[in-house]
């Protein structure tokens, strides 16, 4: 019956005969949770993660929300998706196939049919398979009949009815109880995979402090969905994913969105100075924005300007007044901010421009991942106009990755760009809380003394400027876009003043190699055959990729960027011990080109433009093949 | 403030460089000479620019100075404003750099009503790149990019001001010193966004555009100096008056039977009169002075005491409890 096929290969290893059903272990389950924008798929799938997380498994979760709002009811625009990966293992992307499917109707079936591994499960509403819905979903007869299903185990629940009958006698008009059937399903997943409800009755209880009679529905349904996974047919057995090896510590899921956000109040923290946001709404970044929002007690400065230009320019005026100043958009928004970084990055002023890539070009897919920002972040504007560049990995590693960014901003007086996107910033993993006391230490100090201050004056081994703020007393001076003399920055035309400018300016940026650490080769440092070079969130799939035809004795081995720009000084002759240097990217090719301009290495590239996250296999088998020749 | 200050400390060490006969000139001249009044020292005051030859003003002030990228200094200027409301933060722009490009940066700090004060230069073209037509310029203009004359129908900096609701809005002349010099006074004094547009003589590519509100011999007959509680009345005799026709405002002769009783009165807190008289086009006299200004919350101010009141309520941000927020478990 319902055994999720990646386990289904592996046997039943362990039969506990003590409940009335057998209870067998399993190493990972990837499920999707799918419905209608109104079916409360995203709270069951993060309900669901809290659960596993609870017991200790390692997880990384992806919300896939239709790019309409409010698309009509029962249609394939309006299908919002939830897909969560769980295992006993160390788990490096939300899944690649499925191996549940949680169908709410035929709409939710239908666009996620295709992802499913061959022989998984998929649990369906089936009073929801009426014949409007049906149609609607574009079927032009019932999937659940029609023998299309066939190679899948479909297991038909009348949740529906379930649901209305468990809320019987509490009064609830028609809609509100069918709002609740997303807990009949918790509660039968949770029976499913032996989690305890507990912790989603205490979140239930702080969901509906104030509606009783909700509460009351929503923990009956809940518990409802449990006991009828006990009790019934249906399930012939229920399953177990044992805790994983994690290190030990307190623990918080975090989707990549919020990592940022806490990245820069750390930095602010720790820099002693507020934070200052300037930022125009744009699809996946403006939680960030929303997040930032809420903590102004720190202190934190959000602006909702009312474009993306004065975005990044109120944040250019904040970091001229002192403040860790910032500003976060998406590609489009990327674009309009090129000007006013180029100005940031000539009066050399500290701010971070964090861009969550969305698939382009133009409006593009804006709920969709993509890494086709890489060359606009290196090249994306007029002039010779070097900017620090730095690309969060996983959701966790966006915090990391924005205190990094302030700190190379304030140390080198320089703007940074920070890449994630769109599967990073809503996807969530297991965070290890990092000790406040123990995160590196931003060092702001302002120019006071007016003893022959000079405004563009360098430190001798950073090549960093003073900051100096409006308010100091006998430090008055000038700053602007015009070409501006050496230490004064006074205006001048000097075409030789100019060229040392440029070039200072330039060495300022490269130089901070120094401080990246030494590459960690995951795999071989001595060489192989193989290595493959990513950057950004294609760091899961590849490292699982990696792993697996590592562990069939392939000399294959894994190098991830995290700067950009400067790229580590050890790049090119890590890269030159491997017989073949593979660039995955979800791009054209654009790391590619950076490494083959300044390397001379005759990488070549594996892409994805689909808006979609590599899977481990696509990865796995372009591996595979490359070895075979 | 202890010290007393006097024109020099606002004076920079760097050559002036506009054209000869421009109005920036005088321009500079006022605000070097009436800064001193306000009693803030330079290094609290910051002088914000655009692009233009305009924008070029704070290289030539001895305060803190950034003249950033075309039409964007409102936005810039709200950033510091923002994160640093103890400045004293002006921003220099022009007509192209402000109603242009920067159009929209421009309403948004004025509806915001952002505690900085803006001067824009309105010399009715683009100087910088030598003498296109520009928003202010009037239907008809011959410059190297309208051949046939501009088609264009023109902004009116005023009306654009009081369309947003701009809380001060006033107009003054480059060369009218002791008049543009209270109209920097007023404009410091307000609290909230001040709007300054300054008539500025383009002397190489719009030449006397404003000459009949500066010629010495015409400008009393069309100049209509605004003053609060005071009847509309201009005229080198003092003998003309603005009085309502119905709905509709008429210059008048004065005279035994018009008196300045039938004069409209000026009232800075109207603001269907302030429009009206943004409105006003020869024949009706230009008016220059404080056509509106009334008294709003900053917005500068209410998003600091946002965060007073956030951090009343919630304490000083803890670092260590924010990390920690939300669901969290132990792993052993
Ligand atoms: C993005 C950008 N576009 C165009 C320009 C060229 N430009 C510089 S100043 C200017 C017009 C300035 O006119 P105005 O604001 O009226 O200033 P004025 O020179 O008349 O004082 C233009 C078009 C520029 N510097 N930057
Ligand atoms: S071009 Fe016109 S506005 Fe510019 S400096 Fe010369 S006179 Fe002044
Ligand atoms: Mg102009």
């Amino acid at each position: 019956m319902a055994v999720p096929p990646e386990a289904a290969g592996q046997a039943a290893e362990s039969h506990e005969s003590v409940a009335p059903k057998p209870h067998l272990k399993r190493d990972q389950v990837v499920i999707r949770f799918a419905g209608d924008s109104g079916d409360g798929m995203q709270l069951t799938g993060m309900q669901f993660t809290s659960e596993s997380a609870l017991a200790g498994n390692d997880i990384a979760t992806l919300p896939d929300y239709p790019a309409e709002i409010r698309a009509p009811q029962g249609t394939l625009a309006g299908v919002s998706g939830f897909q969560l990966n769980f295992s006993s293992n160390e788990v490096f992307t939300p899944g690649d196939e499925p191996n549940v499917l949680v169908a709410m109707n035929p709409a939710a079936l239908r666009t996620n049919l295709e992802d499913l591994q061959p022989n998984a499960v998929i649990i369906v509403d089936c009073e929801a398979f009426n014949e409007s819905n049906i149609k609607r979903a574009g079927y032009t007869s019932n999937p659940l009949t029609d023998h299309s299903l066939d190679k899948f185990q479909v297991i038909e629940v009348d949740v529906t009815k379930l649901t209305s009958l468990a809320v019987h006698g509490l009064g609830l008009n028609n809609r509100a109880a069918f709002r609740c059937r997303n807990m009949f399903v918790l509660g039968m997943l949770s029976w499913l995979f032996q989690r305890p409800i507990d912790a989603t009755i205490i979140s239930l209880k702080n969901r509906f402090k104030k509606v009783p009679e909700l509460l009351e529905a929503n923990i009956r349904v809940l518990t409802a969905g449990y006991n009828y996974g006990e009790t019934t047919e249906m399930f012939a057995s229920s399953y177990e994913v044992p805790a994983a090896h994690i290190a030990p510590g307190l623990y918080r899921n975090i989707t990549g969105n919020s990592a940022t956000a806490l990245g820069f109040v750390a930095a602010a923290v720790k820099a002693g100075r507020p934070l200052f946001l300037g930022s125009y709404p744009i699809t996946p970044a403006s939680d960030i924005l929303h997040d930032l929002a809420g903590y102004k007690n720190f202190p934190v400065y959000t602006f909702q300007a009312e474009d993306e230009i004065a975005g990044v320019c109120s944040a250019i005026g904040a970091a001229f007044g002192g403040a860790i100043a910032i500003t976060t958009t998406s590609g489009p928004g990327m674009n309009l901010k090129g000007e006013a970084i180029g100005l940031a990055m000539k009066v050399e002023l500290p701010i971070v421009i964090t861009d969550v890539q969305r698939a382009g070009p133009s409006t593009g897919m804006p709920t969709k991942p993509e890494q086709a920002d890489l060359m606009q972040a290196m090249y994306g504007r007029h002039g010779e106009s070097p900017v620090p560049i730095i690309a969060a990995s996983t959701p966790a590693d966006c915090f990391d990755c924005a205190f990094e960014a302030v700190r190379i901003a304030v140390k080198y007086m320089t703007p940074v760009i920070l890449l994630t996107d769109g599967q990073l910033a809503n996807g969530a993993e297991p965070w290890l809380l990092p000790d406040p006391d123990k995160l590196a230490p931003i060092k702001v100090e302002f120019a006071t003394n007016p003893e022959g201050f000079l405004p563009y004056a360098r430190d001798p081994e950073t090549l960093s400027r003073p900051w100096a703020v409006p308010g100091t007393k006998g430090l008055e001076h000038r700053i602007g876009g015009l070409s501006g003399e050496n230490l004064t920055g006074n205006v001048s035309h000097s075409p030789a003043n100019n060229e040392l400018m440029v070039r200072t300016r330039a060495r300022k940026v490269e130089g901070i190699k120094r401080e990246i650490p030494p590459i960690e080769v995951f795999g071989d440092a001595s060489g192989g055959d193989l290595v493959v070079l990513g950057w950004g969130s294609t760091f899961g799939p590849i490292r699982e990729a990696v792993k697996r035809v590592r562990a069939k004795g392939k000399k294959v081995s894994h190098v991830h960027l995290r700067y950009l720009n400067p790229m580590p000084g050890d790049l090119s002759e890590t890269l030159k011990r491997f017989k073949q240097v593979m660039v995955a990217e979800m791009n054209m090719g654009q790391l590619l080109k950076l490494v083959r301009a300044e390397y001379l290495i005759d990488a070549f590239g594996f892409n994805k433009i689909q808006g979609r996250p590599f899977k481990v296999s696509e990865i796995e088998n372009r591996i595979n093949r490359v070895l075979e020749g | 403030m202890a010290t007393v200050l006097n024109r020099k400390d606002f004076v920079s060490n760097q050559e002036v460089r506009w054209c000869p006969g421009c109005g920036d000139y005088a321009i500079l001249a006022a605000v070097q000479k009436t800064m001193p009044e306000f009693g803030v020292a330079p290094e609290n005051t910051v002088f914000i620019s655009g692009i233009g030859c305009s924008s070029r003003f704070p290289y030539y002030m001895n305060t803190y100075g950034f003249h950033t990228i075309h039409g964007r200094a409102p936005a810039i200027a709200t950033g510091l404003k923002i994160s640093r409301p103890d400045l004293d933060v002006w921003v220099v722009t022009g007509d192209g750099d402000g109603l242009s490009i920067g159009g929209n940066h421009l309403i948004h700090v004025l509806r915001r009503n952002v505690d900085i004060k803006i001067l824009l230069f309105n010399n009715r073209i683009y100087g910088l790149t030598k003498g296109q037509y520009s928003p202010t310029s009037e239907v008809g203009k011959i410059t190297k990019s309208t051949p046939a004359g501009s088609i264009d129908f023109p902004f009116n900096p005023i009306t654009v001001a009081l369309g947003t609701h701009g809380t001060f809005v006033a107009r003054s002349i480059d060369i009218e010193q002791k008049h543009l010099g209270e109209m920097l006074k007023r404009a410091h004094e307000h609290r909230g966004t001040s709007f300054i547009e300054i008539l500025q003589n383009c002397s190489i590519f719009n030449e006397g555009a404003f000459n009949d509100v500066t010629d010495k011999a015409l400008k009393a007959d069309h100049q209509l100096v605004l003053e609060h509680g005071k009847p509309l009345i201009f005229g080198k005799n003092r003998d003309k008056g603005i009085r309502m026709n119905g709905m509709r405002p008429e210059a008048v002769q004065l005279s035994a039977t018009v008196t300045e009783k039938d004069l409209v009165v000026h009232d800075e807190t109207n603001l269907s009169l302030a429009f009206m008289l943004g409105h006003f086009e020869p024949p009706l006299p230009t008016p220059v002075g404080v056509f509106y200004a009334v008294s709003r919350p900053t917005y500068d101010g209410a998003v600091n005491q946002q965060l007073v009141d956030a951090k009343a309520k919630q304490g000083a941000g803890d670092l260590r409890a924010l990390l920690g927020k939300g669901d969290t478990w132990t792993v052993n």
